[in-house]
């Protein structure tokens, strides 16, 4: 039987250093069983090495960024949408996510399916809300706080001890060991994402990824955990293999079941010298390492498409243990025509 | 042959790190018309700079709130909040609304007379109310909302001499979570401040206690501050019900609503992260609804919302000065509104769309405004089409504060014109002339003649 | 005031100096000053033939040229040398 063809647009196009999800989303789509692709990719700079990929993107369209209000993405999905006739979206940035939750009716409406968190989940796991959370659904979370000027660092003496991160509310995370540093980290990173900024207690100990999907009814569809073996510079993860931990995957059905979560998730945990998982973090889609979870077994991106499109998905239970992703870097040629095309024209 | 329409020719360098504007047509709409009125025409007849009010804005946008409210609570009233926008025009349609007054000094409150409000449908707060203010405001049986202990001493010693009682309310400040935290207005819930003053507002046989009232903040971009607010005054008055067996009449929990206007440092524009009339009357009233009043009687709910009931209705219609370049090639335009008239654009990124259509190719520009002063910036980086000289522009969403904190600095006030129902414009403000400064003006006799 | 030689632009205004490699968007009619300037046209039949074809005052034109100019100097556009 001739499988049916998806038109899917993916954004996060930039696997560069810091990389976005967006190549390994699609290389998990492009895997899938139960369906063809035709992949549309959704990029904000005319760099982002995805553009070029044409084995994995098929046609690229620039995007406004976030801060031009949903209004404006609205109309240029509209314009996009007239031409491919999108079937489902998947938007894999933090910072674009609201403006999409914003819009999930209208996009259905226009016949566009996503499988995002609701807004009460997105706003929730936020990490100025992360002491509430943790407390909200019984999980051990490291103490924060949410502060808004500098002024408030001095008071913070009181409540924690160095080193503390400092963490920005979308992005960035610097590691502070004293005042000084920690109103250096305070203003730079306020500068660039507004207020407020979170500080946290800094855990010693050995950090862990898991990446998932819920069902939005409280069932987990996909949980692959693995352990970060190389971290980059900027605490990305560049080598990492996956591991057999009953405890990090009875967490995660215990966060999926409690919060209903919807969609794609990255929970950062941290094991601490006292051995217990600490969640630092929730990330509300897939992280980059995703294509990690469908080498192992669970096709997280494939299966999150089925449920965007409404059909039965079987949760996965196995994946094999002890494999590795060793992430690497790739030069393109490409043609200044291209980066001419997609610069002065936002398509490519 | 018919000319084509000019544009000036524009290049900006390809940053890679930047994704470019070329290419994408929608940043920006021309606004040329509001409610129907032609943006250009208004100018020509009013002149520019010229503050715009559409009352169908203001009425759609009342209707918004109170249908808010009043869907969710059975005994809701709103006070029109006079410092956020009191031009009699402005307050009169709040007012044919169904609006009371919420004034913060005596020459608010006589505003309001004037306008033919009802004294008992004035709501007084503020911390600077003179002797004169609370008399007449007893006399009219106002609500006077207690800021401070030497107010309530005053009103105390008031009502000594007339037969009236005084009907009063208290301010009370609180911890919501929020911050920063006003507390330097009324008496604190947490350290028992309220409290003291309330018994003695209750021992007092010439004060009725009439309500409670809270104003947690200003531009709150979280609801359930409000359920906070509102579980701590519910707290207080089931508190009187028991110690005093006195049922308060009202909760007033003030405004401090945010509009739909993005703040300086925010990343997502305003319109689509602030909370709406219905998120804060959700948080509200749930609120209010869960709580043990005795017998059921709720209290009648007051709302002083100013900000997002007139923001949206209010339009700022400038020109084109001059464009310019800084030394190190940054396009600038200077326009004819300054921070002189536009308050707020100290700490909005206003929207500002220009009054007429464009191509799609735009420049990076910062807006400055007509004074003489380096802090006269309307918009740090915004994207625009290239504007001419003598070129309109719309500044959206100027309703609230600027036609009461502007200030007359080195020029003159601009005229306010409001669009009515039908799309007629009526002049609801005049400008400002040289003779009505020189008018206050007294020069000695001994400085009217010099020589140069 | 000659623009550099070398430098492409494209019919989209697409302009690429390979020089140091920097890359640029024009307007479609900063992208017809630019082909009128590399076929070796001095400002005055530059000026007439744009006067010609859009609806614009003079002294306008003039001022926005300039300030053009100023920028294509700025991006190392404009070929100093020969100017010299």
């Amino acid at each position: 039987m001739k499988k049916r063809k998806l038109c899917i647009a993916v954004s996060g196009l930039n696997a560069i250093d810091s990389p976005g999800p967006g190549v390994a989303v699609i290389r998990g789509l492009r895997e899938a069983e139960s369906f063809d692709v035709r992949i549309i990719g959704l990029s904000y700079e005319s760099l982002e090495p995805g553009i070029y990929m044409h084995d994995v993107v098929d046609k690229t369209y620039q995007i406004p960024y976030p801060n031009a209000g949903a209004e404006t993405l609205l109309a240029r999905l509209e314009y996009i949408h007239d031409i491919e006739k999108l079937d489902v979206i998947i938007p894999n940035f933090d910072a674009e996510l609201y403006s999409f939750m914003k819009l999930e009716d209208t996009l259905k409406a226009m016949g566009i399916n996503t499988f995002l968190p609701t807004m009460m989940q997105f706003e929730e796991r936020h990490k100025v809300n992360l002491p509430e959370f943790g407390k909200k659904y019984d999980i051990k979370v490291p103490f924060s706080k949410s502060i808004f000027s500098t002024g408030e660092i001095y008071s913070l003496s009181n409540d924690f001890e160095f080193p503390m991160v400092i963490k920005g509310k979308y992005y960035d995370a610097s590691i502070a060991y004293n005042l000084e540093q920690a109103k250096s980290y305070f203003n730079k990173i306020s500068a660039k994402w507004g207020l407020p900024i979170v500080v946290q207690q800094f855990v010693h100990g050995t950090e862990y990824n898991i990446t998932g999907l819920g069902d939005g009814k409280g069932n987990t569809i996909a949980a692959v955990p693995m352990r970060k073996q190389y971290i980059t510079d900027k605490g990305k993860a560049w080598g990492g293999i996956t591991i057999d931990d009953k405890r990090m995957i009875d967490l995660t059905h215990k966060f999926v079941s409690q919060t209903k979560w919807r969609g794609g998730f990255e929970l950062e945990l941290m094991k601490g010298q006292d051995n217990e998982f600490y969640l630092l973090e929730i990330n509300p889609r897939m992280p980059a390492w995703i294509y990690l979870a469908v080498g192992v077994g669970q096709n997280i991106p494939e299966a999150m498409v089925n449920l965007a499109i409404g059909e039965e998905v079987i949760p996965y239970t196995d994946y094999e243990k002890g494999k590795m992703f060793i992430r690497y870097a790739w030069d393109m040629i490409v043609d200044i025509n291209e980066f001419h095309e997609i610069s002065t024209k936002g398509e490519l | 042959m018919e000319k084509l329409r000019y544009e000036r020719p524009v290049i900006k360098k390809l940053e890679t790190g930047m994704p470019n504007k070329f290419g994408l047509r929608t940043e920006y709409a021309p606004l040329t018309h509001i409610d129907g009125v032609s943006v250009k025409e208004m100018i020509n007849e009013y002149g520019s700079p010229l503050f715009v009010i559409s009352e169908s804005t203001i009425r759609s946008t009342y209707k918004k709130a109170k249908k808010a409210f009043s869907t969710r609570y059975p005994k809701v009233q709103f006070a029109w909040s006079y410092k956020t926008n009191y031009i009699s025009a402005v307050c009169n349609v709040f007012h044919q609304e169904g609006s009371w007054a919420e004034v913060v000094s005596g020459f608010e409150y006589e505003k309001a007379l004037r306008n033919g409000v009802d004294g008992k449908k004035i709501i007084f707060n503020g911390p600077d109310k003179n002797q004169n203010d609370l008399k007449k405001a007893i006399e009219n049986e106002s609500l006077i909302h207690i800021d401070h202990l030497d107010e309530l001493y005053t009103i105390i010693e008031l009502t000594e001499n007339t037969e009236k009682r005084a009907k009063v309310a208290i301010r009370i400040n609180m911890d919501t979570g929020i911050y920063p935290m006003w507390d330097r207005f009324g008496f604190n819930y947490e350290n028992g401040q309220a409290w003291d003053a309330l018994n003695k507002i209750m021992r007092s046989s010439k004060l009725e206690l009439m309500g409670l009232h809270c104003h947690i903040g200003t531009f709150m971009l979280t609801a359930s501050a409000y359920a906070v607010a509102a579980s701590k005054l519910a707290d207080l008055a089931i508190g009187i019900e028991q110690k005093y067996n006195h049922s308060i009449k009202y909760i007033d929990l003030g405004g401090g609503f945010a509009s739909k206007n993005t703040l300086k440092g925010a990343y997502l524009p305003g319109s689509d992260t602030n909370p709406s009339f219905d998120d804060f009357a959700e948080a509200i009233t749930s609120t209010l609804l869960n709580a043990n009043f005795r017998n059921n009687e709720l209290p009648l709910l007051i709302l002083e919302t100013g900000r997002a009931l007139i923001d949206d209705a209010g339009f700022l219609l400038g020109s084109v000065i001059a464009n310019k370049r800084t030394s190190q090639g940054k396009r600038t335009t200077i326009l004819d509104i300054g921070v002189n008239i536009l308050f707020t654009a100290f700490w909005y990124d206003h929207k500002i769309t220009p009054a007429q259509p464009f191509t799609h190719y735009t420049e990076t520009t910062q807006l400055f405004g007509p004074l003489c002063m380096n802090i006269d910036v309307v918009r740090d980086n915004i994207d625009l089409p290239l504007l001419n000289k003598g070129d309109h522009l719309v500044v959206h969403q100027v309703g609230a504060y600027n036609m009461t904190q502007w200030m007359q600095f080195i020029t003159l006030r601009p005229n306010v014109v409001m669009i009515d129902m039908d799309g007629k414009v009526h002049l609801i403000r005049e400008n400002e002339k040289l003779e009505n400064i020189n008018s206050l003006e007294r020069v000695p006799e001994y400085l009217k003649k010099f020589e140069l | 005031m000659k623009i550099n030689k070398n430098i492409a632009i494209s019919d989209s205004g697409f302009v690429f100096n390979p020089v140091n490699g920097e890359s640029f968007s024009v307007n479609p009619i900063g992208a017809e000053i630019i082909s009128l300037m590399k076929t070796g046209q001095a400002y005055d039949e530059i000026e007439q033939s744009l006067m010609n074809k859009y609806s614009v005052e003079i002294t306008t034109f003039e001022r926005d040229y300039f300030d053009f100019i100023g920028l294509l100097k700025q991006h190392n556009l404009i070929d100093t040398n020969e100017e010299a």
